[in-house]
C-alpha cells in the first residue's frame, strides 16, 4: 500500500496567520535525537494538545517554545516574528509547570502578582488584576496563604492564575493534572477547557493521557519518538487514524492484516471489497464497530463482513464491557458492547467494511 | 541543571573570574609553602632559587618531630575510637529515641563543632584539675574525643536519614532481635557514613591545636611541636613538614569525598 | 518500633559522656568565674562578683572584646563576599565540573590551620614573599610594615581560613532551590538578575546565616592567628584568656571572660537559628 510518509495534518481553525508557527525544529541531547523535524502551527484561541508517551519529546518541544531549551535547527515564529531568538523572559508566553513551581517564600497573591511586579506595573493595577485572576480560579480566599499550606489541586490553580494574569499570547501547560487524583483530574479538565474558552487564549497542553487529550482539545498533535504521527481534531483522529500506532494509542482497536488483490482484501478467512491498490494492507477496526448478531446461515449481505467465534474473556467496564473473541480461523478480536451478564460460548459477529480504516505501518525509529 | 544559554549570555561573566580569584586566594599560601620548602635560602625572598632537598633531609633526621608524629597518630586513632563509640549511638538516639532534655542534648553534642576550641579546651582543663588528673596524651585524647563526637554524630545522622527503615523492620519480622538487627542490618548500611566520619575525625585530630593547647602534658603532638618551633622563630624545615601534612590531608579528604560520591551514585545510604 | 532497652542503650552512653565532659566542665567554668586567686597563687573558693566587676572596670577587657568583634565582623563580611559568588557559580554555572570544584573548596578546609596561618606569615613578613616580590618588580621601595603583625594580617588570615566555611552552607542552600523556580521566574518575565534578587537570594538566606555565624563565632574565639600574626595591635580576647591561664595566672578571671564568651556565642547561635527558621520555607 503506497502512501506518503507525511503525517496527516488537518489544518488549524480559520485564521489568516497562525499565532505560532513551528518550522522544522529538531533537538538532540548529545547523540540522542529527541525531536526530529517538527513542523506545526497553532491558531488563535485554539486548545492544542501535544500527546505522547514518555520519551516522545513532548516536554522538550514545550520547553523549546517556552525558551528553556534551544532547538538545534529550525525556527519558531510568533505572529510572523522570530520567537526562538528571545530569552524566556522576553517571550509573550507563560507556562504552568508540572509541579507548579510556586515560590515558597511568597504568599499566594505575591506569587500571582510576580510577573506584573517584574514588569513594574503600577501597584493598584497589579492589585486589581491579581484579585480578578484569583477569582477566576476560585481561590480568592487564599490570597494571603503560603503555598506550603494549600493542597496540590489548589496550588495548581494558583500556578494557572500566576500565568494567566500576565495575559500571554500563548499558555503552555506541562502535564499540570498528572499529580491529581482521578476525580479531581476529571473536574479540572472541564474547568480548564471552559477557562480557555472564557479567556480566549491559545493553550498548548502536554499530556500522555489520551482520554484527557480527547476531552479537552480542539486538535491533538500525536508525537512518537520525536516525530509527529498525526495532527487532527479528536473525532478525526479517532475515527480516521493515520497509522497503526495512532489507532492503538488512542482508544482500543483491532489491527487486521491482509492482502489486497483485484479490489478485494483478504484477511484470514474474511474478505471485503476495497478501492485500494494491490499489496499488503493494515486496517484498524474499533471494538465498538463489531456487532453481535443472532446466528444466521450463510453470508448473504454483501455490505457486511460476517464471522463466528467463541467468547474467551469478558472484562467489565461499567457501562460497557470488552469481550475477547477467538474466531474460527484463529483471529483474536476485541469487541465492545453494552453490559450483559455472563456471556459465554459461540457468537455470530459482523462489521461494516467502511469501519475498517486503512492505516499505515508505524516503523521503528532509530 | 544549568541556566539556559540565553540567560548565561546576559549576565555574570565575572562569575568565573571571581571563582578563579577566590581559588587562587585559597591555594596561594599552600602553593607558596610547597615551593619554598625546596628553596635553598630558606623562607622569604623572591624569586625562589637554589633548589634543594636540604630541608627535607633535616626534617627526616629530626627525632623530636617524629616522636610527635607518633604521638599524634596514637591520639588520632584513640580519638577516632572514642568519637565513633559515642557518636554513633548519639546519632541513633537523636534519630529514634525521645527523652526529656533531648533538645538540650542535641545542642550540647553539636556545640563543640562551632564553639571556639579555647572554650572546650579550658573547660576540660578545669575538669582535669578538679579531678586531679595529670595532663598527658590521655587528656588530649579525651579532649579530641569530646570535640569530635559531633563530627561522627552529624555524619552518621545524615546516613540514617537515607537508611530505609523497612530493612530493619524486615529483619525484626524475620526473627532477629534488636541487637542482631543492629549488627547485621543497621551498621552495614551505615558503613560508608562511619568510614567517612572516621577519615574526617582522624584528619581533624592530626591537625588539632586549639583544644590540645590547654591539655598538653609532657608529650607533644605534631601541631604543638610545630607551634613550639614557630614561637621560637621560623625554620624552613617547617615548610617541609607542612608540605607533607598537606599531601596527606589532601589524600585523606579526596578519598573521603570520592567515597561519598561513589556511594551516592550507587544509591547506598552514606 | 524500638524497645526500651534499645533506646536506653543508644541514649545513655553519649548522654553520660556529654554530662561528664561538657556539662560538668561548663559548670566548673561557671563556678571558677565566681572564685578568686590568692596572692599565694592558689584558688580561693569563696563566691564573689569581683571578676565581673574587674571586666567592666578595667578598659582593656572591653576594648579587646570590641576589637575582637570588629575583627570577627570583618572576617564574616569578607568571607561572605568571597564565598557567596563562588557558591553561586558552583551551583548554577559549574555544570559537569561541579564535583571537582566542590572538592577544591573543601580541601583547604581540612588542611591544617597551623600550616595555613604559618604560610601567611611567610608571605606577609618584611622579608616575606609578597614584600620581596613587590620590591623585585619595583612597585615598592621598602617593605610594607602593616602587612604583618597587625589586625590586617589577622583579618586576612582568618578570612582565608573561614571562607570555605562560608561557602559550604550557602552552596547547600542554593542546591536545595528547585530549578523549576528559576525557570518559572524567567517564564514570568524576570531577567536572571531580577530572578537572583527576588527568588534565589531570599531562598538562600538560611545558608548565608549559617556561614556568617560560623565565620564570626570561630573568628571571635581564635587565639592562634593573633599570636602568630597579630602583633601587639592585633591581640584578641582569647589571647587575654590564654595568658590568664598561663603566665598571668588568674584562672577565675580567665573563667569569667570565657563564660562571657560562651554566653555570647550561644546567644548568637540561638539568634541565628531563630532567623534561619524564619527564612526557611518548608
Amino acid at each position: 500500500m503506497a502512501t506518503s510518509t507525511e503525517p496527516v495534518v488537518t489544518s488549524a481553525k480559520a485564521g489568516l496567520q497562525p499565532l505560532l508557527a513551528i518550522r522544522n525544529v529538531a533537538k538532540s541531547f548529545g547523540k540522542n535525537p529527541v525531536l526530529r523535524d517538527i513542523s506545526l502551527q497553532i491558531a488563535e484561541g485554539e486548545f492544542l494538545t501535544i500527546l505522547g508517551e514518555s520519551g516522545s519529546g513532548k516536554t522538550t518541544l514545550l520547553r523549546i517554545i517556552a525558551g528553556f531549551e534551544s532547538a538545534n535547527s529550525g525556527e519558531i515564529l510568533m505572529e510572523g516574528e522570530r520567537l526562538d531568538v528571545l530569552p524566556p523572559y522576553r517571550r509573550r508566553v507563560n507556562t504552568v509547570f508540572q509541579h507548579y513551581a510556586l515560590f515558597p517564600h511568597l504568599s499566594v497573591e505575591e506569587n500571582v502578582g510576580y510577573g506584573l511586579r517584574v514588569a513594574k506595573l503600577p501597584k493598584d493595577e497589579i492589585a486589581v488584576r491579581v484579585t480578578d485572576a484569583l477569582a477566576m480560579v476560585k481561590m480568592a480566599s487564599f490570597a494571603r496563604s503560603k503555598p506550603a499550606k494549600i493542597s496540590g489541586g489548589q496550588q495548581q490553580r494558583i500556578a494557572l492564575a500566576r500565568a494567566l494574569v500576565n495575559r500571554p499570547r500563548l499558555l503552555l501547560l506541562d502535564e499540570p493534572l498528572s499529580a491529581l487524583d482521578a476525580n479531581l483530574r476529571r473536574q479540572m479538565q472541564v474547568e480548564l477547557k471552559s477557562l480557555q474558552r472564557e479567556v480566549g487564549i491559545s493553550f498548548v497542553f502536554v499530556t500522555h493521557d489520551q482520554e484527557e487529550a480527547m476531552v479537552m482539545s480542539d486538535r491533538i498533535a500525536l508525537l512518537r519518538m520525536g516525530e509527529l504521527e498525526q495532527v487532527a481534531s479528536p473525532r478525526e483522529i479517532y475515527s480516521h487514524p493515520a497509522t497503526a500506532y495512532t489507532a492503538q494509542f488512542i482508544g482500543h482497536t483491532n489491527l487486521l492484516r491482509g492482502e489486497i488483490k483485484s479490489g478485494i482484501v483478504r484477511c484470514n478467512s474474511l474478505w471485503w471489497r476495497v478501492g485500494l491498490p494491490e499489496g499488503p494492507a493494515l486496517f484498524s477496526l474499533r471494538p465498538e464497530n463489531i456487532r453481535i448478531v443472532p446466528p444466521a446461515t450463510g453470508n448473504s449481505d454483501i455490505n457486511v463482513v460476517s464471522l463466528r467465534g467463541k467468547i474467551q474473556h469478558q472484562a467489565f467496564h461499567g457501562a460497557t464491557e470488552l469481550l475477547q473473541i477467538v474466531c474460527d480461523d484463529g483471529l483474536t478480536l476485541s469487541l465492545r458492547t453494552a453490559t450483559r451478564e455472563n456471556r459465554q460460548g459461540d457468537v455470530q459477529l459482523e462489521f461494516s467494511p467502511a469501519d475498517a480504516v486503512p492505516v499505515r505501518e508505524s516503523p521503528e525509529r532509530g | 541543571m544549568e541556566l539556559p544559554m540565553s540567560a548565561v549570555r546576559d549576565t555574570s561573566r565575572w562569575l568565573p573570574w571571581h571563582a578563579i580569584v577566590v581559588f587562587g586566594f585559597l591555594y596561594l599560601p599552600i602553593v607558596t609553602l610547597i615551593v619554598y620548602s625546596f628553596n635553598g635560602s630558606g623562607v622569604g625572598g623572591f624569586p625562589p632559587h637554589n633548589l634543594t632537598l636540604d630541608w627535607y633531609r633535616m626534617l627526616f633526621a629530626d627525632d623530636a618531630i617524629w616522636e610527635s608524629v607518633v604521638n599524634s597518630l596514637i591520639v588520632a586513632l584513640a580519638a577516632m575510637a572514642i568519637s565513633l563509640t559515642f557518636g554513633i549511638p548519639a546519632a541513633l538516639a537523636l534519630d529514634r529515641a525521645n527523652f526529656p532534655g533531648k533538645a538540650l542534648f542535641r545542642r550540647l553534642v553539636l556545640l563543640p563543632l562551632i564553639l571556639p576550641g579555647i572554650i572546650t579546651g579550658l573547660s576540660l582543663l578545669m575538669l582535669f584539675r578538679a579531678a586531679d588528673v595529670k595532663l598527658s596524651l590521655l587528656t588530649i585524647v579525651l579532649g579530641h574525643g569530646t570535640a569530635l563526637i559531633s563530627v561522627a554524630t552529624t555524619e552518621v545522622f545524615a546516613g540514617l536519614q537515607k537508611l530505609d527503615r523497612a530493612q530493619e523492620e524486615a529483619s525484626l519480622d524475620l526473627g532477629a532481635n534488636y541487637w542482631q538487627t543492629f549488627w547485621r542490618v543497621t551498621i552495614p548500611n551505615l558503613r560508608l557514613s562511619i568510614i567517612g566520619a572516621a577519615l574526617l575525625i582522624f584528619t581533624l585530630s592530626m591537625d588539632e591545636i586549639a583544644v590540645s593547647f590547654f591539655l598538653i602534658g609532657r608529650d607533644n603532638t605534631l601541631p604543638l611541636e610545630i607551634w613550639g618551633r614557630l614561637r621560637r622563630g621560623i625554620t624552613p624545615e617547617i615548610n617541609a613538614i607542612s608540605s607533607i601534612i598537606f599531601i596527606f590531608s589532601l589524600i585523606a579528604i579526596v578519598s573521603w569525598y570520592r567515597l561519598r560520591m561513589n556511594a551516592e551514585k550507587q544509591g547506598i545510604a552514606v | 518500633m524500638f524497645s526500651r532497652a534499645y533506646r536506653a542503650a543508644i541514649t545513655l552512653p553519649p548522654l553520660l559522656w556529654v554530662v561528664l565532659f561538657l556539662l560538668i566542665p561548663y559548670g566548673l567554668l561557671f563556678c571558677y568565674s565566681f572564685w578568686s586567686v590568692s596572692p599565694a597563687q592558689t584558688i580561693v573558693h569563696s563566691w564573689t562578683l569581683d571578676n565581673y566587676r574587674e571586666l567592666f572596670r578595667v578598659n582593656v577587657y572591653l576594648q579587646t572584646l570590641f576589637r575582637s568583634m570588629w575583627i570577627a565582623g570583618r572576617v564574616m563580611i569578607f568571607s561572605l563576599l568571597l564565598g557567596y559568588p563562588l557558591a553561586y557559580y558552583l551551583s548554577f554555572y559549574a555544570g559537569p565540573r561541579k564535583d571537582l570544584f566542590y572538592q577544591l573548596v573543601i580541601i583547604p578546609l581540612w588542611v591544617s590551620y597551623l600550616v595555613r596561618a604559618y604560610a601567611w606569615k611567610t608571605i606577609l613578613g618584611s622579608d616575606g614573599v609578597l614584600n620581596t616580590l613587590l620590591q623585585y618588580v619595583h612597585l615598592t621601595k621598602h617593605p610594607l610594615e602593616f602587612l604583618l603583625y597587625s589586625p590586617f594580617a589577622v583579618v586576612l588570615t582568618l578570612t582565608h581560613i573561614y571562607t570555605p566555611f562560608a561557602v559550604l552552607p550557602i552552596y547547600a542552600a542554593l542546591e536545595h532551590i528547585p530549578r523549576n523556580l528559576v525557570e518559572a521566574s524567567h517564564d514570568l518575565g524576570a531577567s536572571p538578575l531580577q530572578t537572583f534578587w527576588r527568588v534565589i537570594f531570599p531562598l538562600s538566606i538560611p545558608g548565608v546565616l549559617a556561614g556568617a555565624t560560623f565565620a564570626f563565632v570561630l573568628s571571635l574565639g581564635d587565639f592562634l592567628a593573633p599570636l602568630l600574626l597579630g602583633g601587639p595591635s592585633g591581640i584578641m580576647i582569647s589571647n587575654i584568656v590564654v595568658s590568664l591561664f598561663g603566665a598571668a595566672y588568674n584562672w577565675p578571671l580567665g573563667a569569667a571572660i570565657s563564660l562571657c564568651m560562651l554566653i555570647l556565642v550561644v546567644s548568637l547561635l540561638f539568634l541565628s537559628e531563630k532567623l534561619e527558621n524564619k527564612w526557611s520555607f518548608r
